[in-house]
């Protein structure tokens, strides 16, 4: 129980980040709104960090932005549109439905599916190699090998 | 046909291999960098601003860019390859073959004008942007950063990192050939 208890804290100890700044919001909503977008989009400057993440000066800077948008009171929407219109598909981790994000949509599905017929595959061919009986011949040469070996 | 399957993961290897081995060529040329980020702004019209130039300290605009073909570097003194690229814009100047304009972004203009007077000063009008909102509207992620605008105001490439002869030559020498093919044949 301990165990499980101890693989749960290090799993949730991963999605824990830092911001260095502090914003006042009037409401527990707009906190929490501003919270999920830092953590939706995705710090330009870095490979592989959302905003809350990161401390690039970029990422404090579109920090401050969102803040400022979610006071001047645009949508969720407006937001993510704002930013996709200045810094594109890599902007966003959920990245928008077009021709050239459909391998990132469909690339996992396909994968899987390669795997699963390769596995669906070998799991079904009969085990030849092990069950086929040798030959007399071949009986023979091994029995050779074997009493060889004994010496 | 059962020995060749042995063969499969071998073949994969070679070809994962040639694979790998041709995009870091690629890497190590500077034709590719996978670290760069495509701009949302190809295609699109510069966007608006209205901000100060640094040595007149009069309002600017967009409008500054349209009527000819020009580039436009981010810069700052804060950073190390704005230094080493420096040079080379002042070459660029001199050469005349586009306007070399710059956008001081995020940076101390008390400073900017001390480097200006330092080292020379190859930009046509230096826009200042303190709070980084023009580099914003322009999805800059970081400094150096060099556009290229057309006669009619429209982005047609952005390129992250220092220039020198070799970058020009590779990305931007062709661009500004097209696009002043282009110009000729509307003329």
């Amino acid at each position: 129980m301990r165990l499980i208890l101890a693989l749960i804290c290090l799993a949730l100890s991963l999605t824990a980040v830092a911001v260095v700044e502090t914003y006042d919001f009037v409401s527990d909503a707009e906190r929490k709104r501003y919270n999920a977008l830092i953590d939706e989009l995705r710090c330009p400057k870095c490979q592989n960090q959302n905003l809350a993440g990161s401390d690039a000066p970029i990422a404090q800077d579109l920090r401050r932005e969102v803040y400022r948008m979610i006071k001047a009171g645009n949508s969720d929407q407006e937001i993510l549109t704002f930013m996709h219109n200045r810094y594109g598909d890599f902007v966003l981790y959920r990245p928008r439905v077009t021709l050239e994000t459909l391998a990132l949509w469909l690339g996992p599905a396909v994968l899987v599916l390669v795997g699963g017929g390769v596995w669906w595959r070998l799991s079904r061919a009969p085990r030849q190699a092990a069950n086929a009986a040798l030959s007399q011949a071949e009986e023979a040469r091994l029995r050779a090998m074997l009493e060889r070996n004994d010496d | 046909m059962g020995r060749l399957k042995l063969f499969i993961p071998l073949i994969l290897f070679l070809v994962l291999a040639a694979l790998f081995y041709a995009v870091e060529t690629r890497v190590s040329d500077g034709e590719y960098d996978p670290k760069a980020l495509p701009s949302a702004l190809i295609g699109q019209p510069f966007p608006a601003f209205e901000l100060p130039a640094l040595l007149s300290g009069e309002p600017v605009d967009e409008s500054l860019l349209k009527g000819q073909i020009s580039i436009v570097n981010v810069w700052a003194t804060w950073c190390p390859t704005c230094l080493y690229e420096h040079p080379y814009l002042v070459e660029l100047a001199e050469r005349g073959e586009v306007a070399v304009f710059a956008i001081n972004y995020k940076d101390d203009p008390e400073k900017a004008r001390r480097w200006l007077a330092d080292k020379g000063n190859p930009f046509r009008v230096n826009i200042v942007d303190q709070t980084g909102q023009l580099g914003l509207d322009l999805g800059v992620t970081g400094a150096p950063e060099t556009f290229v605008v057309d006669r009619a105001g429209v982005v047609h490439m952005r390129y992250q990192g220092g220039l020198d002869q070799a970058v020009w030559d590779r990305h931007f020498a062709p661009l500004i050939a097209k696009l002043k093919a282009a110009e000729g044949m509307t003329n």
